[in-house]
């Protein structure tokens, strides 16, 4: 725990939001830097950081500005700050205590790849991060670090905040560029990829707000130093939220050498007192579950993926002994049931069918023969849908079944819930579904 | 009348769209400072793009009505060079617009996985006894409607209930709910102090 934080050193200073404590920080000097490098100099720099994007995918964002085309104008950088993957949170924290650092990295990938406008979609729930954001933004401007000839180098470029109105699947790439020419937020069919085809069918880099705070610290620091902070091809600082039953839930800046045990145990207290780990999502409600004894992998994008899951948007969700893993099923697919947009018939009524029968053995009315069932319906959504939405709604049922088979079949054979867990609703829940 | 000898389609069996349309409601103009607003969200997008600031034309237009109209989309259309079916479709889709009247204060609960995990269906139990709502329903003053509401973002200060789109209260228990519903009730929209996040108050 010797390592010092890049992105969050001061997010818990007073004011640290403001451009005034940011400049007094080495604030904008990385945007400095990169005006006077070559755009195609910043991108080479960005792949050899090896910088992942912080999303969920890990796509290198370096190879992501390499593909843009750049013979078309204009260029747009959309910046995805739709954060929504349910256990997420870390991109909240940047963006209301360090909003100008996010700036910095739009006007850098902006630079990079030739684009005029960067716009950040934020979601719609954010609205009061949102206020401290324009009126930073605003500040920006007037000081000249945004708008026209930024930092009297002729260069002119926008940052625009563009406010979305709720919708989980708004931070998949293509439906969040949908979103933002103001239709339904629905994934496109790929190719062609928004490198070639994005907003307004010009070429468009999609990155998360983390990727692109990444950027003013690898331009002042150069790429070796990010890829000395980790294990290899997992470079660089690296934000984690734990949630669920730990005795301080947070976001926590490490590298990803840190282990998921660590995490939760050094870094998030352990689990509540008196109570036993049973299973931790490790990336986003999306992601498989790890068990106890898996815990001890490096926090990377790859030892995350080789013990059997992925880190994911790094939302790290702990669960203890008294937590039904039914109901946790039963929970997730009502998130993806109602979240889906409906394009690709699989997720619309495969996520539909899934809660229907989790429902039925959550109430003690299911079948020995449902839980096959659920295997099935989740394996015929799985990889057949547009986006990955359909992969990530049919993983919390099969992930459940696979690894704790027993609670469904207990659930079934004795008609009703067998850990009726104190933070539960004492009667069924009032809500619709 | 049958196209198909096998389908009966007498009244009873008549398909019936399950759409739900909107409210007439009201004839519906934005105020002269809300069209000012959203002439000026325009000049963030291309001229051609109008239609970029339709989810900015939607809040707008909730902001003024409440919810969501029939008329605000007639409104709202020609606007942004789209047809009011065009902007239905957008509004329909999104989880923060209204489509039907709510009461002033809207209460959200979150209940993904880390608020449930945090207690959030005993919040919304506890909201609801306390209103004597379901969930989903206005109370006949018009001042509450509870709600539940999918992931927010906040899972490290879960549970939260978010009111009106906007005021985050975390950290929320069945008593602190109670404590906000009467403080509501006394002081009005003063009991929404916005989102607590004050990092360096934890």
């Amino acid at each position: 725990m010797t390592y010092e934080p890049v992105l969050t050193k001061y997010v818990r200073e007073p004011n640290s939001f403001t451009l005034d404590f940011f400049l007094k920080h080495q604030g904008y000097d990385g945007l400095k830097k990169a005006l006077g490098m070559q755009p195609n100099d910043v991108i080479e720099m960005v792949k050899a950081s090896g910088l992942r994007g912080r999303g969920g995918a890990g796509f290198p964002t370096g190879l992501k500005w390499q593909f843009v085309d750049k013979k078309t104008e204009p260029r747009y950088i959309a910046c995805n700050a739709d954060e929504s993957e349910p256990g997420t949170f870390k991109d909240h924290v940047l963006m209301e205590r360090n909003p100008h650092l996010l700036f910095e990295g739009c006007l850098i990938g902006c630079w990079a790849i030739g684009a005029k406008v960067a716009y950040i979609y934020i979601r719609g729930e954010f609205y009061h991060v949102q206020k401290v954001m324009e009126a930073e933004l605003a500040k920006a401007y007037a000081q000249g670090y945004a708008g026209k000839n930024i930092l009297g180098s002729g260069w002119d470029c926008d940052i625009v905040i563009h406010r979305g109105a709720g919708a989980y699947e708004a931070g998949e790439e293509t439906a969040l560029i949908e979103s933002l020419e103001g239709k339904r937020a629905q994934p496109r069919i790929k190719p062609p990829f928004p490198a070639v085809a994005g907003l307004y069918n010009k070429p468009t880099a999609v990155n998360n707000v983390e990727t692109l705070c990444n950027l003013p610290p690898i331009v002042l620091n150069g790429a070796q130093w990010f890829v000395d902070l980790g294990p290899e091809k997992n470079g660089g600082p690296k934000l984690f939220c734990v949630s669920g039953h730990v005795k301080k839930p947070g976001t926590y800046e490490a590298t990803m050498r840190t282990t998921l045990r660590e995490l939760i145990y050094d870094y998030a207290g352990g689990i509540r007192d008196g109570h036993q780990l049973k299973a931790v999502i490790p990336g986003g409600s999306s992601v498989p579950i790890l068990l106890p004894d898996q815990l001890d992998v490096a926090a990377s994008f790859d030892d995350v993926q080789k013990a059997g899951s992925m880190l994911g948007s790094a939302g790290i969700i702990v669960m203890d002994e008294t937590t039904c893993m039914v109901w946790v099923a039963r929970n997730l697919l009502y998130f993806y049931k109602h979240e889906s947009c409906g394009k690709c018939t699989p997720c619309r009524e495969g996520g539909d069918w899934l809660h229907k029968i989790l429902t039925r053995i959550e109430n003690g009315e299911g079948e020995m023969r449902d839980i096959d069932l659920l295997v099935s319906v989740g394996g015929n959504i799985a990889g057949k849908t547009l986006c990955a939405f359909g992969d990530a709604a049919a993983t919390p049922a099969l992930t459940t079944v696979k690894h704790f088979r027993a609670e469904f079949e207990a659930h079934i054979r004795e008609g009703r819930c067998t850990l009726p867990a104190d933070w539960r609703a004492s009667r069924a829940p009032v809500g619709a579904h | 009348m049958s196209f198909h000898p096998l389908m009966v389609y007498d009244e009873a069996h008549f398909h019936k769209s399950e759409r739900a349309t909107l409210d007439e409601a009201g004839p519906f103009t934005f105020t002269p400072e809300r069209r000012a607003t959203l002439d000026e969200i325009l000049t963030k997008y291309p001229p051609d793009q109008k239609r970029s600031a339709v989810l900015a034309a939607l809040y707008l237009a909730q902001e003024q009505e409440g919810y969501l109209t029939a008329n605000a989309m007639r409104h709202i259309a020609p606007i942004l060079n789209l047809t009011p079916a065009e902007v239905e479709d957008v509004a329909t889709y999104y989880v923060m617009f209204f489509r039907e009247r709510v009461g002033k204060y809207v209460l959200q609960v979150c209940r993904t996985l880390s608020c449930a995990l945090a207690g959030a269906e005993r919040v919304t139990e506890a909201l609801s006894e306390k209103l004597g709502l379901r969930v989903g329903q206005t109370d006949p003053s018009g001042m509450f409607t509870l709600l539940e509401f999918e992931c927010l973002g906040a899972c490290d200060r879960a549970p939260i209930v978010m009111v009106n789109n906007e005021h985050w209260h975390e950290k929320a228990t069945p008593e602190s709910c109670a404590r906000l519903v009467d403080d509501i009730k006394a002081r009005g929209a003063d009991a929404l102090s916005g989102c607590h996040l004050c990092i360096e108050k934890r």
